[in-house]
């Protein structure tokens, strides 16, 4: 019996212990700010971050990828405060935030290009949408087809889970399913690293990693329709809207900011901040004229 | 008397935590799924085409990834039985104790390195090399995985198999060479057979670990979801699926459900694999 009692008493005094520390933390002065979603802008969120923290030396921002889909999740849970995501919220995904009781915000912070590249030794320079579409639901299976020698198309694409995978199928693609032989890539870099060794791959990513290959691959001019002017991606034709790959990149919140949360999308839309957006290769969403 | 009770319990409950793990790894994936053998019904799993992430029509057919899976384990499986078993005879019965003591070490070496490493040496060394010898135009596919993933399977069927081979009772040896079989005859004819259950048992233990190897297969088989035979084509595996798809699916969607259904049809090959290795450990350790 005596021993039993032991145990108790030892239990209390952790439990004890436990509730202390839990309480210090909270009447810690420091906060804590948790951001997390998109791979493609956990470079821009960071560097935010890191500026934001010299300011504002008294909260703390813990930034994480795992891709827009997992910051929406994580949102939806109440396990980030701020979620960044490369595509917008879905419908199914609004049906179990409110389920949840939880009211996303959308803050559109930037925008992004995404760039169709080939090897630099692809002669190939200019494709059309539908070019691209054809390409990529397998129709076309030979770069002869476009214009470029009698070589086999080795289609790569983002993982089904990317941000980017789905806006390219529904904008470039125009809803259509991709070719199952297409190879889906874990990362951006994995679709640069092929595109740089295997000369007849096709691929597609974020402008703000091309400007980091030193020309290992070719960004295409892409026109949207056939009547149209091919246009090469760069900062200035996303800012004007003449590239026709673009998309907003965005910021959710649980209702409407408040507190330290609210500081930092401030922050984020600042003129510091957009700076930073556009030091991180993307576009400042004021750029595009709405 | 409480007290050696307590104990008691306690040496229970500790032997059991995998049994209930089991168990519950099992209830788990069934809860989760189990709405998608109702709802997209049951019938979905039997289609040749997975996109799970469409505008027209969302397809969870597990073809491609049960195909992808098994091409690789196969192929895997094909490479690594020479050296697996090869290895173990030497190490078991030629190697000079000398050898041994180099031998094993590293084997178990090879056994520990994370498979990340494994997977970033396919991509930056083996990919080229395999496209390169065939004349591809990307080294990603059930090739070089099943090189890599051969490479990881080696490890347990020679230990496995040397255990089998060594517990080849000695009097069996004897009356052989004592028959004036030589050496070779008497390790071709009469250890291997004697030992063949418990070298079979390795061969599908090894089965088991490459089927269950996510991570390289996510990074060098090319995770094109299609229907192939052919090793020089890209593939996807059950394990890539789950790997590369969990981390973002919207939460209990159909979607979310299918993957864990993958899950749980990935669980019972390896449940029939190890069911199936243990049949045969048995049989080999009954008779010696």
């Amino acid at each position: 019996m005596k021993r039993i009692k032991s145990i108790i008493t030892v239990t209390a005094l952790v439990a004890f212990i436990i509730a202390q520390s839990a309480s210090f933390s909270s009447a810690d002065e420091k906060k804590n700010l948790v951001i997390k979603g998109s791979d493609t802008m956990v470079h821009l969120v960071s560097n935010w971050a890191e500026a934001f923290m010299e300011e504002h030396p008294s909260i703390d921002v813990s930034v994480t990828g795992g891709g827009s889909g997992t910051g929406i999740a994580a949102l939806l849970n109440g396990t980030t405060d701020i979620c960044a995501a490369s595509r917008k919220i879905k419908g199914k995904e609004l049906k179990f935030a409110a389920k949840k009781n939880v009211t996303p915000v959308e803050f559109v912070v930037a925008r992004d290009g995404i760039a169709v590249v080939v090897n630099p030794k692809n002669p190939v320079n200019a494709l059309s949408f539908d070019q691209i579409a054809a390409i990529y639901t397998g129709e076309y299976t030979n770069w002869a087809q476009v214009g470029g020698p009698d070589k086999k198309i080795v289609v790569l694409s983002r993982e089904s889970s990317s941000g980017t995978y789905v806006f390219f199928q529904e904008h470039v693609l125009k809803k259509q399913d991709y070719t199952p032989s297409a190879r889906l890539m874990p990362a951006t870099a994995a679709i640069i690293q092929s595109v740089t060794d295997d000369q007849w791959t096709i691929g597609y990513v974020g402008l703000g990693y091309v400007a980091h290959t030193k020309g290992k691959v070719k960004s295409l001019k892409v026109n949207a329709a056939d009547s149209l002017k091919a246009i090469a991606p760069s900062d200035v034709t996303v800012a004007s809207g003449a590239y026709p790959i673009a998309r907003p990149l965005q910021l959710y919140t649980n209702g409407q900011p408040s507190g330290a949360v609210k500081i930092f999308i401030e922050f984020a839309n600042s003129e510091k901040g957009q700076e930073i957006v556009r030091s991180t290769g993307f576009v400042p969403p004021s750029a595009t004229g709405k | 008397m409480w007290k050696e009770k307590a104990i008691k319990f306690g040496l229970m409950s500790s032997a059991s935590v995998s049994v209930i793990s089991v168990a519950l790894i099992f209830l788990f994936l069934f809860k989760e799924g189990g709405d998608f053998l109702s709802s997209p019904g049951i019938g979905s799993l039997f289609d040749t085409r997975w996109t799970p992430v469409s505008f027209v029509n969302e397809r969870f057919g597990l073809y491609p990834l049960i195909a992808g899976s098994l091409l690789v384990t196969f192929l895997a499986t094909a490479i690594a039985i020479p050296f697996g078993v090869l290895g173990a005879v030497y190490i078991a019965e030629i190697a000079k104790p000398r050898e041994r003591e180099i031998l094993k070490p590293f084997i178990e070496i090879l056994a520990g390195i994370p498979s990340v490493v494994i997977g970033f040496f396919g991509l930056i060394i083996l990919a080229p090399f395999v496209k390169n010898v065939f004349g591809l135009y990307s080294g990603l596919n059930a090739l070089s995985g099943a090189l890599l993933l051969a490479l990881m399977a080696i490890p347990t069927i020679i230990t496995i198999s040397e255990d089998a081979i060594k517990s080849c009772p000695k009097s069996y040896r004897q009356a052989s060479l004592a028959m004036g079989a030589s050496r070779l005859q008497t390790l071709w004819r009469v250890v291997m057979p004697a030992s063949l259950s418990g070298i079979i048992a390795a061969i599908a233990l090894g089965m088991g670990r490459v089927i269950g190897e996510t991570m390289v297969v996510l990074m060098i088989t090319g995770n094109a979801p299609q229907i192939t035979a052919s090793p020089l084509e890209s593939v996807r595996t059950m394990t890539a699926t789950i790997a590369a798809e969990m981390g973002e699916v919207a939460f209990g969607s159909e979607h979310y459900q299918a993957l864990f259904i993958v899950g749980i049809v990935l669980l019972l090959f390896t449940f029939a694999l190890n069911i199936f290795s243990r049949l045969f450990y048995r049989r080999y350790g009954n008779r010696s």
